[in-house]
């Protein structure tokens, strides 16, 4: 059969790369002295599924390690065999083998064919090991129809829909199982079902899941997947043909498209899809507010009306503004569950004694942030590790517990969330790190403040570890690090003691696209600040302005800070210059505080951001734009280089 | 864009359609495929450190399009404002730039022979940013390279970026 199935390579490598972390995560915390035999049984039909489907795309290599790996399990779940340590590490490690053989079949790359045949040797070994006590093929059955999980894809429907498709199903290789047939036969199929088809018929769509039943019973039993590599008619809509097992009735296939929304909780989607509605939201936000400013000239009773209506769309456009934004955000769990098992391997090469805690996995953030925040975090949890955290006696001397811990949190503050990696390690070592930066030719002082000195890590080249691991201290990580974070829109700051342990914290932005913003005049222009920066605004009293050289510096809270004039910052004429005549806004970003002179407040909104370098290019102080309700464009203000360049210029007041 | 390039399915193949517009007393023209529309001048939201010749930015049905005055740029004309000005909105490398002029004449067509090569001087636009002289009805048409202008640095509209820097 000629079929283009590589359509659904992109679902069932998703799909399969999710079962092996599910996998991972189950045998992390798997209790070997009394497993949790709910636990086996996921990480069971994690293995299953894989196997089912890497039967049916023929990518054979995952179907033979995944399929030996399930043989053992089932011993496992079935409890003839008792579970230690060995044998879970053996579990882990076949996961690495197929993590990479996926990998290798995804971006068709040469199958890591070695260590394939070596995992399964392992696994034959330990299996062989075992006694082989199969159990009766009925029993097996019954547990193979309750587990079945499906792909979340196709799964057993049984209303039967004339009008679908047909699927043929190959069933040359049946004979190899004898009591269970593949491929659902649909009546009106010109090409008769294969005689193969028994009583106990088991249809696929395309992934299925079906235990099969002899597994224990025949050690040749790679083979029997072939009928796996032959595969149905590619239906123009997904079909799904599954008859209930026990039941000798052939019952045509249906559409799946309603059963894998009802019958699994979430259905996948392309983002680049989620992306285009997010736009055409952020569209529906400018018309409503345009709505709403013109809603206000129309007076009496149809004024009123409208503004009733107006206030409805208001509602149910935040609402659906919301709704789209939270399609994208996936908790950092997802990333963060990886680290255990960094951890655990980490701590084991490097024989220290780390114990990982994780807080606030569920703090929700945008998928494309998630993404790109793998790579940083696992620099920044090995630098931990193998800078951070000392060695058992090392932490004894210093009368420390002998275990070091590593605590990885995410948290949202306001539009941002802040992840952060401490540990109660060594920390930094302000003097080695000058000496490096000394040595890499560093503009650097001795009187630097330590928060200057920390930022010296980041340039490019800079390790100060001793010598060079395999773990890390090559120096090509921490400027790798921040670069990665700036390209998100987030900042990185560490705090660090000495002796007593570090904590590098990451602040990101909730998502990309919008903001809360507070949208003030400067002349005849508006500008939109981000309302997490705001501390507060006020209008300014003659005493509360003092003057240094030609420039304005405020006296509030017992301390001075600086004043910029985002009139003259921004060249807009027709301001009010006199800052007693002005508002004075309070902003913060990072450590940094200062104040911004503007005409008046407005009012706050939420702003789309707009780029201004798709069709311009990037303007000094100015994070976006956004589109107003006349359609007016306002500039957003970016309030971290707008405290750079001011922090710029005090500085040098102080020095001149 | 693409309307443009429907319109033009009848032209001979050696045949160019131009859109001619007017600067102070000079007559331009530029191909007629880079143009997206037309609309009248409207006030831009000024940009901070911008050269004047950058009006500001505007909203075109979502996107922000900055708006260039090529009256400002090339000092031609008198940079008024008023509702007979006119801003061409151009599609020219993935990106969108709205281009003030003082009025659009019409859309010329031209072959390659009717294209003279461009005097070295005498025009208000540097020779590099042009394509060629013709004459149309008795009037002498500028032939404006604007992909070339339009990404050149002296436009300063794009960040200096490898991929950008046509105009060398």
């Amino acid at each position: 059969m000629s079929i283009d199935v590589e359509q659904f390579h992109g679902v069932f490598f998703d799909e399969s790369e999710e079962h092996l972390q599910a996998m991972e995560d189950l045998l992390m915390t798997i209790d070997v002295d009394a497993p949790d035999i709910e636990e086996l049984n996921s990480i069971f039909r994690a293995a299953h599924s894989i196997k089912g489907g890497s039967g049916i795309f023929g990518f054979d290599r995952l179907t033979g390690l995944t399929h030996i790996m399930e043989t053992l399990l089932d011993k496992a779940r079935n409890q003839s065999i008792e579970l230690d340590t060995a044998i879970v590490d053996l579990f882990l490690e076949t996961v690495d083998i197929l993590k990479a053989t996926l990998t290798a079949y995804r971006e068709q790359q040469p199958l890591p064919e070695a260590e394939i045949a070596a995992g399964i040797a392992q696994l034959e070994a330990t299996l062989s090991a075992f006694d082989n006590a199969p159990k009766a093929d009925s029993v097996q059955n019954q547990d193979a129809i309750e587990e079945d999980d499906g792909f979340g894809f196709f799964d057993d429907l049984p209303e039967p829909d004339s009008t679908s498709e047909t699927v043929e199903a190959s069933a040359d290789t049946d004979d190899l199982f004898g009591d269970l047939a593949f491929g659902a036969e649909a009546q009106s199929a010109e090409r008769a079902a294969p005689q193969a088809t028994t009583e106990e018929e088991d249809g696929f769509g395309f992934f299925d899941d079906i235990v099969t039943p002899d597994v224990n019973n025949s050690p040749q039993s790679d083979e029997a997947f072939g009928f796996f590599e032959e595969l149905p008619e590619p239906p123009k809509t997904p079909v799904a043909s599954v008859t209930p097992i026990q039941t000798a009735a052939k019952k045509p296939a249906t559409t799946n498209n309603s059963s894998a929304a009802r019958e699994s909780g979430s259905i996948r989607v392309d983002t680049a899809k989620i992306d285009g509605m997010v736009n055409l939201v952020g569209e529906l936000v400018i018309t409503q507010s345009m709505l709403s400013m013109i809603g206000r000239d129309i007076e009496g009773q149809s004024g009123e009306m409208l503004q009733a209506a107006i206030d409805e769309l208001q509602r149910n456009t935040r609402e659906i503004q919301e709704s789209v934004m939270s399609m994208r955000m996936l908790p950092v769990n997802m990333t963060f569950n990886r680290f255990p098992r960094v951890v655990r391997d980490l701590s084991q090469k490097l024989g220290k004694q780390v114990k990982l805690v994780i807080e606030g996995g569920a703090t929700e953030i945008d998928k494309s942030l998630i993404e790109k925040l793998v790579d940083p975090l696992t620099h920044l949890v090995r630098n931990s590790i193998d800078h951070g955290i000392e060695s058992p006696q090392t932490r004894a001397e210093a009368g420390k517990p002998e275990s070091g811990t590593v605590i990885l949190s995410a948290q949202q503050k306001g539009s941002s969330i802040i992840i952060s990696i401490s540990d109660d390690g060594a920390g930094l070592n302000r003097e080695r790190i000058m000496d490096k930066a000394v040595q890499n030719g560093l503009p650097v002082s001795l009187d630097m403040p330590d928060s200057d000195v920390w930022q010296l890590i980041f340039q490019p080249g800079f390790s100060t570890a001793a010598e060079v691991t395999d773990v890390s201290g090559r120096g090509v990580g921490m400027d790798v690090v921040r670069r990665n974070i700036e390209s998100i829109g987030g900042r990185i700051e560490i705090e660090s003691n000495l002796g007593k342990g570090s904590s590098f914290s990451i602040h990101l932005p909730l998502t990309l696209a919008i903001v809360d913003g507070m949208c003030v005049t400067v002349g005849e222009q508006i500008f939109v600040m981000p309302l997490l920066n705001i501390i507060e605004s006020f209008q300014p009293k003659p005493e509360q302005i003092q003057t240094i050289g030609n420039d304005n510096v405020l006296w509030i809270r017992d301390e001075y800070w600086p004043l910029v004039p985002l009139h003259q910052m921004m060249q807009v004429d027709d301001a009010i210059a006199e800052p007693t005549e002005s508002i004075i806004v309070l902003l913060e970003s990072g450590k940094n505080r200062f104040g911004v002179q503007v005409d008046a407040l407005m009012g706050q909104q939420q702003v789309v951001i707009k780029s201004l370098e798709k069709h311009y290019k990037k303007v000094a102080g100015v994070a976006g734009a956004t589109i107003m309700g006349d359609g007016k464009v306002a500039l957003i203000i970016d309030v971290d280089s707008m405290a750079q360049s001011c922090q710029l210029t005090i500085k040098h007041e102080v020095c001149a | 864009m693409s309307d443009s390039t429907l319109q033009q399915s009848p032209v001979a193949s050696n045949e160019k359609e131009f859109l001619s517009f007017v600067l102070g007393k000079e007559h331009y023209a530029l191909d007629i495929t880079t143009v997206k529309e037309i609309r009248g001048y409207e006030a831009a939201t000024k940009i901070a450190n911008a050269p004047a010749f950058i009006k500001g930015v505007l909203n075109l049905r979502g996107d922000i399009v900055p708006i260039v005055d090529l009256r400002l740029k090339f000092n031609v004309g008198e940079a008024t404002y008023n509702e007979f000005t006119i801003v061409i909105m151009l599609h020219v490398h993935e990106r969108i730039v709205g281009v003030v002029v003082d009025g659009v004449s019409d859309v010329v067509r031209l072959t390659d022979e009717q294209i003279l090569p461009p005097p070295e001087f005498g025009v208000a636009f540097d020779s590099q940013y042009l394509h060629g002289l013709s004459e149309v009805d008795d009037t002498m048409v500028i032939l404006v390279n604007i992909e070339k202008l339009i990404t050149s640095d002296a436009l300063a509209l794009v960040d200096s970026n490898p991929n950008m820097s046509l105009a060398g």
